[in-house]
């Protein structure tokens, strides 16, 4: 109990954080819904701007996660708050000989808590007008990672050699119609990581852009633009989709404005990728709930001050970490993480206040 | 054919598919810098022939590179050659061979 931290969320913030913490002595408890650790990362092929393996960055955090008391397959059914102790209740469905009980609920103790709960992908279904899951030839930013994992080589669905690929971004972001105002970031140098990944496979065939901006917004980023563009010959189209339609063979119609001629502008592609953006993880709520956590009209949650209390929360003794406040990049979500572990750590050293 | 007072609107539509790209594919190949633009605008906003008249190179040039090269025929004859474009382009394309290598393709093309 002294001295004890609870992570909850295994993805790449919560692994390193968990990481950083037992690494100073901590004693860490993380705690992860699914049956393994690695979250988003997981899913990922190669990362933006160098295209570097996701699988070395996830080996690097677990490699650093040797120390940590990790239980997977649990959710986290109730949270309460005793002075600067926490009782944490967490329930395990599926029998998992790491969790302390099968099928049956835990009560956990700690001084700290971290929340590392994440994010969710945009689900593509909700821009019906796009066509995902009603025309097969729309996939999605993950279902290509998925498919770039695989190595199966970039096929349509009858099982051809796409000679034009189109790649939509901001779905789901900067989106009213979805509730969804904010910018999801990192989606723009994703689209263009992959146009590049796309034309390194297939040289022949047409990659064309559709952006309302290029948000280039890190180190290396814009280079890759520039060599999406000089390279590799990738097209951008300045226009956010209106529609689209499915042709007899499947090919699917495209339509949108060129606004950079002022003119409404078609274009037939054989694949059509959507990069679906950023929503809170469905726990943040949740978790947020059982804490009485103040979370943004966005959802994600707020930090105590967006400058200089950037891992704290309103609440002592509750720190955040990487996307739970917001679209972040797997580099930035990594400082992040470490941030929020020396934060806690150095509130953990503090001598408790006398009217704690 | 009698005159009933009706006309038929031209459809506005840039329809990629019945692009002609043999104009750009021959731009590209003249003045391959036209890759990296990244339709700022800079050359347009100097432009001593984009002052007076409607000409706006930027846009010129994007119309070809959709496969919509018969709408420009006419304006690419208002450039003047005066070369502030290139020096203002942040991306280097050298706009002044752009325009010619623009004039040469119509010229072999029609």
């Amino acid at each position: 109990m002294e001295n004890s931290v609870i992570v909850i969320g295994g993805g790449i913030s919560g692994m390193t954080a968990a990481g950083m913490l037992a690494l100073q002595g901590l004693s860490v408890t993380l705690l992860e819904k699914e049956k393994e650790t690695g979250g988003h990362l997981a899913r990922w092929d190669r990362l933006f701007p160098d295209r570097r393996k996701a699988s070395e960055v996830l080996d690097f955090a677990r490699e650093g996660m040797k120390r940590v008391n990790l239980v997977t397959g649990v959710t986290v059914t109730d949270i309460s708050r005793q002075g600067r102790e926490f009782t944490v209740v967490i329930n395990s469905p599926i029998p998992n000989p790491q969790s302390p009980t099968p099928d049956h609920e835990t009560v956990l103790k700690a001084r700290a808590l971290l929340l590392a709960t994440g994010f969710d992908l945009f689900e593509a279904r909700k821009k019906e007008e796009y066509g995902y899951g009603i025309y097969n030839n729309v996939i999605t930013s993950a279902d290509l990672e998925d498919r770039f994992k695989l190595k199966k080589g970039i096929l349509t669905s009858e099982g051809k050699i796409p000679a034009r690929i189109g790649i939509v971004h901001c779905v789901g972001s900067r989106d009213e119609k979805v509730g969804n105002l904010y910018c999801s970031k990192v989606c723009c140098v994703t689209g263009v990581k992959q146009a590049i990944e796309l034309k390194e496979m297939l040289p022949a065939a047409e990659v064309f852009n559709f952006y309302m901006d290029l948000r280039m917004f890190d180190r290396h980023f814009e280079e890759l633009y520039y060599e999406a563009q000089q390279k590799w010959n990738v097209n951008f189209i300045r226009g956010r989709l209106s529609e689209c339609a499915e042709n007899p063979d499947g090919s699917i119609i495209v339509k949108t404005e060129d606004t950079l001629t002022g003119k409404p502008f078609k274009i037939t592609v054989d694949l059509l990728v959507l990069l679906t953006g950023f929503v809170p993880a469905g726990s943040t709520g949740d978790i947020a709930g059982m804490l009485g956590l103040v979370t943004g009209t966005d959802g994600f949650i707020n930090s105590a001050d967006s400058h200089i209390m950037n891992n704290s929360t309103d609440i002592p003794g509750v720190f955040v970490a990487g996307a739970v406040k917001g679209p972040i990049s797997i580099g930035e979500a990594i400082a992040d993480a470490r941030a929020a572990a020396i934060q806690l750590a150095i509130y953990l050293n503090s001598p408790t206040p006398a009217d704690d | 054919m009698i005159d009933f007072g009706y006309t038929i609107t031209k459809d506005r539509q840039l329809d990629y598919d019945r692009g002609d790209m043999r104009y750009y594919r021959l731009v590209q190949s003249l003045e391959p810098s036209v890759d990296v633009c990244m339709e700022c605008g800079s050359c347009t906003a100097t432009c001593s022939a984009g002052q007076f008249t409607e000409f706006n190179i930027r846009k010129a040039h994007t119309l070809i590179r959709r496969g919509n090269t018969e709408s420009i025929k006419a304006e690419l004859r208002k450039c003047m050659f005066c070369g502030k474009c290139q020096l203002v382009c942040p991306r280097g394309v050298n706009l002044r061979n752009l325009i010619l290598a623009m004039n040469r393709a119509i010229e072999l093309l029609g």
